[in-house]
């Protein structure tokens, strides 16, 4: 059996540094095991997140390396061992401790996108049609395990802190999840422009090469919301017929 | 005097995955004000890990399946001993539930006509489960997420319940601490549902998070509630084996659905060589029939593979324990051999089982359009649970409710796969109902301050003792690796008198030393402190699970004891309860099962022929 070492960035908000921890490693492990392994050997009160330890419910998210990425689908074989492997915090959301950052924000923005609004039932016995062709595409949005990575990664929010004017680009998966949905019937156009600021999005794709769920967010998300803003502000026969319209 | 936050709900929701949304919808729809508690952050409790799909009798694939059929083929897969009155109200109510779940934004996959896409599932006569791909948990939970967020319901995010509390005898609140901050808080509340789900962290190979700690179980039983079934315990058949980082993780039962089979090291599908009486008629005898059940043929039979989850199980474990196993202790589960029956197999693969495809890519450096994966059985699901009341799911303890896997009763001795979300939305969906009901009849409670005070002392001791004494006490983890190993090795799959004697006095033992655990650090986000706590209510469904296995002399669905071999007729007739006795020990007693009503025994019989 051979060991690593792992610098885990330890602390509350405003302090830390990173620890140096070894501890033996074998075939197949994760990065997480190694944190549980070190959290259950050397230190009881290492903070970290997780739950499900399949790549599913997006808790165990952190930077490996510099990297976000999900801990519990980073294996160990796939970094190399020779130095060591840097843990720490998403550095989008406010520290709790250690590992642990407060997402809490992400689930605020959620509310102000407004919610589905299905059209009325097509059949009698109050259900719907829609095709599996309709339905792909929105069901690849739909793969969001909500790790909010791409939160994380985003310049506008990661450097920019643009929290109370962007939403980023899960909110912006979501909204496209809701506008293509076969059923629904709000628009949500006007504040995707507005309060939400997808133009700050200026198509960098660094949210899509994090995405563990591999949703290819900037092309089939963001850029048809772009596209739908500029044919609802920005077309000039819209203008204008938005002009006599008042 | 210890320090806490109060806040104030007309129902309380304890646990937020399936249930615990489901029940905090209706709640809040009914018009009452709904605090939801979620062990973890919203959105992540273990719903999102279900994966083969929502069993309901929707007849889009198949019209001539209806709800008896539904009922009959659960009441068979649990062996008889379910709650018959649960098992009518979940097979009328799910295609509803599903409905529901679609008009709230739903997405699920589609037949050729538009409708609801269904697949065949284990146990399951038709195809009946209502599926995303093979995710349809993450679905389910991020609908009802969606859905509730915009409900005005207050969430407590990353908060765990240590105790429910009392006012003569009714439960009017709930004491607990977040666990980011550390801090106690205190809600008061004129109804609580318990919806926290299982108990698979007492097992060393589970498909559960930590999370599982039976927490909702044990709240109940101090609390006076009865619990029952707890002997039914499933191991679901495959969970993947290797690497040892990812043992215990599921592999959908969704990969057989969809044509894969188990092989041995000798590459003889062994499901054939035992099929049981109550299955024979409705499973394909031969391998041509079974593959064309998977494809859709309405003529043909299941394939072996699909019969229920404890008889694969064992045939499981029959084939290891006999040296038949494959290199890393399971067997082979192959879903790429469908290559020689159609074309474009790896992309049918990918499309129909993306989760798994990546799942043994990311994990174990397998492409299962390729070659076939190593399987084993993992502890996945309790029947048992909390006590309730068929119609209400108010458990024992007034003013207490349970729904999802923490309740019991509709899967009797063994779950067929699909019933658990299903469950989820009915039994949630009316837990909270008959909550919102019960708190407009209900004033607040008065709250025990002494009861308060002992919790908060009882929970703080660990960081006196290890202030105490930093260097000697012991920590939290030891204990609960010593519990997980003993409980798989002496009440896993194969049980007997002998092994579980020794298993109730490791937990005695275990219990003495989890009284003495100390941990060290501050109260903000400590694991150490949170494995501490939780330990108490590991230890209690441990008991519980190994004294109820103990009073059931026999084998029957997911109980299976090689000193009793053979169901046994007289113990059809009871459930096994247990409850805390007066002097805090635990009792263990039969209840016998009310007799079933004339017309569902006939449906019952129907359905044999």
């Amino acid at each position: 059996m051979t060991s690593a070492t792992f610098a885990i960035w330890r602390g509350t908000a405003g302090e830390g540094k990173f620890f140096n921890y070894t501890t033996a490693i074998s075939e197949g492990m994760v990065v997480l095991d190694a944190i549980h392994d070190i959290q259950a050997e050397q230190v009881h009160d290492l903070a970290v997140r997780w739950n499900c330890k399949a790549g599913k419910c997006g808790s165990c998210s952190a930077e490996i390396n510099g990297i976000p990425r999900l801990m519990c689908m980073t294996r160990l074989n796939s970094l190399p061992l020779d130095k060591p492997i840097t843990v720490e915090p998403m550095k989008s959301f406010p520290l709790i401790k250690d590992l642990v950052t407060d997402v809490s924000w992400n689930f605020r923005v959620k509310t102000q996108i407004k919610k589905f609004k299905p059209r009325p039932p097509d059949a009698a016995d109050g259900t719907w049609r829609m095709s599996q062709e309709d339905v792909d595409r929105v069901q690849e949005f739909r793969k969001c395990i909500e790790c909010f990575l791409c939160q994380d990664v985003c310049h506008v929010l990661r450097e920019h802190h643009l929290h109370d004017e962007f939403i980023g680009p899960r909110f912006f998966v979501y909204a496209a999840a809701l506008e293509m949905h076969p059923l629904d019937t709000e628009n949500r156009i006007e504040e995707l422009a507005k309060a939400q600021g997808i133009g700050y999005c200026n198509i960098t794709k660094c949210c899509t090469n994090v995405c563990p769920e591999s949703i290819t967010i900037t092309d089939n998300a963001i850029i048809p919301l772009k596209e739908r803003v500029v044919d609802e502000f920005y077309d000039p026969i819209r203008r204008l017929f938005r002009m006599f319209k008042r | 005097m210890a320090e806490y936050q109060t806040s104030e709900h007309d129902v309380l929701v304890i646990g937020a995955g399936g249930a615990g949304l489901r029940a905090a919808i209706e709640a809040s729809a009914a018009g009452v004000q709904v605090g939801l508690v979620c062990k973890s952050l919203l959105g992540k409790a273990h719903t999102v890990m279900a994966e083969g799909g929502i069993a309901a009798a929707l007849g889009t694939v198949n019209p001539a399946d209806n709800w008896k059929v539904h009922f009959a083929d659960t009441m068979r897969g649990g062996q008889y001993v379910n709650d018959w009155r649960m098992a009518e109200l979940h097979a009328k109510e799910a295609p509803t539930c599903v409905r529901e779940l679609e008009a709230c934004g739903a997405v699920f996959d589609r037949t050729k006509q538009g409708e609801i896409l269904q697949r065949n599932f284990g146990g399951h006569r038709y195809p009946r489960l209502a599926h995303v791909g093979d995710r349809t948990g993450l679905e389910m939970i991020r609908t009802l997420q969606d859905h509730g967020t915009y409900q005005g319901i207050d969430v407590h995010m990353e908060c765990t319940i240590i105790s429910l509390l009392q006012d003569a005898g009714r439960v009017v609140g709930a004491f607990g601490y977040d666990r980011q901050r550390g801090r106690f808080l205190l809600f008061r509340a004129r109804a609580v549902v318990l919806a926290t789900g299982g108990i698979g962290r007492a097992y060393k190979i589970t498909s559960n998070s930590w999370e599982y700690t039976g927490d909702g179980h044990a709240l109940a039983y101090n609390a006076g509630a009865d619990l029952m079934d707890m002997e039914f315990v499933q191991f679901h058949p495959t969970g993947m084996i290797w690497p040892p980082s990812v043992a215990g993780i599921l592999v959908t039962e969704g990969v057989r659905g969809e044509g894969g089979v188990l092989r041995n090291k000798e590459g003889r599908r062994f499901m054939f060589d035992d099929i049981p009486e109550t299955y024979r008629h409705q499973t394909a005898d031969n391998e041509e029939e079974g593959w064309r059940y998977c494809q859709g043929d309405k003529n043909a039979r299941r394939p072996p593979e699909l019969l229920t989850r404890d008889h694969v199980a064992r045939c499981i474990v029959r084939e290891i324990k006999s040296g038949r196993g494959s290199p890393h202790g399971g067997v082979f589960l192959d879903i790429s051999w469908i290559k020689e029956r159609i074309p474009n197999a790896a992309e049918h693969i990918k499309k129909k089982l993306p989760s798994m495809y990546h799942q043994f890519k990311q994990l174990a450096d397998i492409d299962i359009t390729t070659v076939p994966m190593e399987v084993g059985p993992t502890t996945h699901y309790i029947m048992g649970g909390i006590r309730v009341n068929s119609e209400s799911q108010m458990s024992t303890v007034l003013g207490l409710f349970a729904a999802g896997e923490c309740g019991c009763g509709l899967h009797g001795a063994n779950r067929l796969g699909g019933n658990s979300l299903s469950d989820l939305l009915v039994f949630g969906k009316r837990a909270g109902r008959f909550a919102a009901a019960f708190a407009k009849d209900h004033s607040f409670g008065t709250i025990n301050t002494d009861q308060v005070e002992s919790v908060a002392r009882w929970a703080l001791e660990p960081f006196d003792r290890g202030a105490a004494s930093p260097a000697d006490g012991e920590g939290p983890y030891r204990i609960q690796h010593e519990l997980q190993a003993k409980m798989q090795e002496l009440v896993g799959i194969v049980r007997s008198e002998k092994e579980m004697l020794v298993a109730l006095e490791e937990i005695y033992k275990m219990q003495q030393r989890a009284r003495r655990v100390s941990v060290h650090g501050n109260r903000e986000y400590n694991a150490g402190w949170h494995t501490a706590l939780d330990l108490a209510s590991l230890l209690t469904v441990s008991e519980a699970i190994t004294r109820s296995a103990l009073e059931r002399k026999e084998s029957r669905g997911g109980h299976f004891r090689e000193d009793y071999p053979n169901k046994e007729m007289t113990f059809g007739e009871f459930n096994i309860v247990v409850r805390r006795g007066p002097g805090g020990e635990m009792q263990v007693v039969r209840e016998r099962i009310p007799p079933m009503p004339a017309e569902l025994k006939q449906i019952i019989e129907e359905q044999q022929r």
